[in-house]
């Protein structure tokens, strides 16, 4: 089973990678965007024989305890 | 005093810190690998700084789970002297051993020059020969040093008086101009609760020699020399 975790920056964190992308963007001609998030992206691959709920659970620890900072970051999670 | 430096894959000031110690405080010094869980009874640790582990995922985010940092974070709890510089002071920040966390820097730019820093808690292990609102020119060299922390708990932090150096002016005024890379309330360096604990960014084995342009990081090691010969 494969895990594909999404780290950002917390809503009420500035962003500046993000806003450096927005401003290019508007330079050179996307008008219509109100914001950009700069995040990470991780993909985790599972031994077979866990169940989803074993994955989801670990999964959770692993975003918690290592991929995130919870002081800056925040993340969310999709089990395929 | 004994001064135990720790290196990890990727730290790259753990020598300046060495000589620092060895050759202009004639104190004795020691390397202690980041898979080691023995200080050797050293009665200061220097968590140096440079670039551990590539600054993969986070500055400091793996270092964070080395065998050394358990041993680091028991010498913290019975008292010890523990000093992250830089890269240093991430890993102490990802580590808990510190509140808060940092961000790139406000101007996204690797910010490496030299600057002021004023004192704000001479009550600390660390600055015990400084005089509160003393000025220093100290070196800084980093990328992501805009430290961050929410309102409630940065109000928090400045109450117990664990902000130690702000990034100020050459005549010590605490001005927007003055800070290099968007950090809250111009903080360049904090402690723990009970001052055992000190991370900075700016870099005070840089500023330990006439030759390099200035000796103030000195005091910072001499403060620690004295507090231990006192107790």
């Amino acid at each position: 089973m494969r895990a594909r975790v999404y780290v950002s920056l917390k809503k009420s964190v500035l962003d500046p990678q993000g806003k450096t992308i927005h401003h290019s963007l508007e330079n050179i001609g996307f008008q219509q965007i109100t914001e950009v998030r700069q995040g990470k992206f991780f993909e985790i691959d599972f031994a077979p024989e866990l169940t989803r709920e074993e994955v989801r659970a670990e999964v959770e620890k692993i975003a918690k305890d290592v991929l995130t900072n919870p002081v800056i970051e925040e993340f969310s999670y999709r089990i395929e | 005093m004994k001064f135990g430096v720790l290196m990890f894959p990727g730290s790259n000031c753990e020598h300046d810190a060495y000589h620092a110690i060895r050759k202009v405080l004639r104190q004795p010094a020691e390397f202690i690998w980041h898979q080691s869980t023995d200080l050797r009874d050293c009665q200061a640790i220097i968590v140096p700084g440079g670039f551990s582990y590539g600054d993969y995922l986070r500055t400091g985010a793996i270092a964070r789970f080395s065998p050394v940092m358990g041993a680091v974070r028991r010498f913290a709890d019975r008292g010890g002297l523990v000093l992250g510089i830089c890269n240093g002071f991430q890993i102490l920040l990802e580590s808990g051993l510190l509140p808060g966390a940092m961000l790139r820097n406000r101007g996204l730019k690797y910010v490496c020059r030299q600057v002021s820093i004023r004192v704000e808690n001479a009550r600390i292990p660390f600055t015990g020969l400084a005089r509160e609102g003393d000025v220093w020119n100290i070196p800084i060299g980093h990328m992501e040093g805009n430290y961050t922390l929410d309102a409630d708990a940065f109000r928090w932090l400045e109450r117990n008086r664990q902000v130690v150096f702000r990034y100020c002016n050459p005549d010590g005024e605490i001005t927007a101009e003055a800070n290099p890379n968007g950090s809250v309330a111009n903080v360049a360096g904090i402690c723990n609760p009970r001052g055992n604990v000190l991370g900075m960014m700016p870099h005070p084995e840089r500023a330990s020699e006439p030759l390099l342009g200035s000796e103030d990081g000195v005091r910072l090691f001499q403060s620690m020399i004295q507090s231990r010969s006192q107790a």
